[in-house]
């Protein structure tokens, strides 16, 4: 490691005021493989050089904002887990849809969509295995902080190794067509989904209820009453009996009220109590 | 569990040995379509078949045609592990009655992935591996 325990700690401070996002002792090793490469595209010769600049006493603030969205990018792949969204297809889907027959309407959020492998995943099988809402007002929206992801997310273009992870093949060939080295989703499923700059640890723009919240593997990066705050927001955003779908590690339990833990097969989802 | 490689490469049969022995599979290699249909035992067939495309003798096509029409076969997954990656390919191998498809190049967590997806891993996490997220080509 290249920095100070100094330089790490006051890293560590302005990304927990800036973003909400908590790093602590041992994540020294993600601090110095996500900031080198920002510290020599802005010309800098290593990360000790990258937070003197951010130290400055008034720093660059595109500076300060590459260096957040490179520490909160999140990985994501099509289907992850995919037993999650076994569950959407066999249980979550059809009780939302029967509760909604009235209205035809059905909106889904993933939040922290990074590259929008989630909220494309949740249009294939929707498309795929939902005929019936052919006629339906959907509404598929993804947000993240990080706009270089937003707009990759946009662009619906995949590597050959990102279609490889977590993506049935069946689906592979129906949605995705080549394009030169990348693959690239089908026109109706990109203009279906819409992504957005958000954070979540900010005051969140007005937003619709949804029916389904996808929020996976995000809040483990946060401290205690932030993840507090987040999920009563979520709660306020969820349609009556809708659902949360939470990282495999992740829990409402312990940590905020308002819903109820649902297990299905390996899948526990949460649907919001009123 | 059982796995059926089939590739002309040694190396590439060594790199997915590697992968589906560290997952719990006991492993059989084939340098070929033919010698990989010589190898199936109806007594002791493969729960999944990882399949090259281009291959001398028998290619991954012709073996998939040959599994998929015999009735006693039916239960073994086919997997294409090939650098064949246009659209229409892909098409040609499900409609051939391939069940998956993974692109060379791959990692190992994908491949991990397709067969925790086919019900073929344990449920829940993939098998934890010793390697580095790194393609394999």
């Amino acid at each position: 490691m290249t920095v100070t325990a100094e330089q790490f700690t006051f890293l560590a401070n302005m990304l927990r005021e800036k973003s909400a996002i908590s790093i602590g002792p041992g994540k020294e090793y993600l601090v110095e493989s996500r900031l080198t490469p920002v510290a020599k595209a802005i010309g800098l010769p290593d990360l000790s050089a990258l937070i003197d600049e951010l130290q400055r006493p008034f720093p660059n603030a595109t500076v300060r904002d590459r260096v957040i969205e490179a520490m909160t990018t999140n990985e994501t792949s099509f289907f992850r887990d995919h037993h999650p969204f076994d569950t959407l297809r066999t249980h979550v889907l059809p009780d939302i849809i029967k509760a909604n027959q009235a209205v035809r309407r059905l909106s889904i959020w993933s939040a922290a969509s990074s590259t929008g492998q989630e909220l494309y995943s949740i249009a294939m099988l929707l498309d795929m295995n939902f005929p019936e809402l052919a006629d339906w007002d959907i509404t598929l929206v993804g947000t993240d902080l990080s706009t270089d992801v937003l707009e990759k997310a946009r662009a619906g273009r995949f590597s050959p190794l990102e279609v490889n992870r977590g993506l049935p093949a069946p689906m592979m060939a129906r949605y995705f067509t080549r394009d030169g080295a990348q693959y690239v989703i089908d026109e109706k499923l990109r203009k279906w989904c819409s992504f957005e700059k958000m954070n979540l640890a900010e005051p969140w723009p007005p937003m619709p209820l949804f029916d389904i919240v996808f929020c996976r593997n995000v809040l483990i990066y946060f401290e205690l009453d932030v993840r507090q705050n987040i999920l009563q927001r979520i709660h306020r955003s969820l349609a009556t009996g809708g659902y949360l779908y939470l990282g495999g590690s992740e829990s409402t339990v312990g940590v905020t009220t308002g819903f109820e833990p649902i297990r299905v097969g390996n899948t526990v989802v949460y649907r919001m109590e009123a | 569990m059982k796995a059926l490689i089939i590739d002309d490469s040694r190396a590439m049969r060594m790199v997915l040995r590697r992968i589906v022995t560290n997952a719990g599979f006991d492993v059989v290699e084939a340098g070929d379509g033919q010698a990989a249909l010589d190898t199936l035992d109806e007594a002791s067939l493969p729960d999944v078949a990882l399949i090259d495309w281009n291959m001398p003798v028998m290619d991954g096509l012709q073996f998939v045609n040959a599994v998929r029409a015999q009735p006693a076969m039916r239960n073994i997954t086919l997997m294409m592990v090939t650098t064949e990656s246009e659209q229409s390919q892909i098409v040609r191998a499900l409609a051939a009655g391939a069940h998956e498809y993974l692109i060379k190049p791959f990692t190992p967590e994908a491949l991990l992935d397709k067969l925790s997806m086919l019900g073929l891993l344990p449920v829940g996490e993939p098998a934890n591996t010793s390697y580095e997220t790194e393609s394999l080509s």
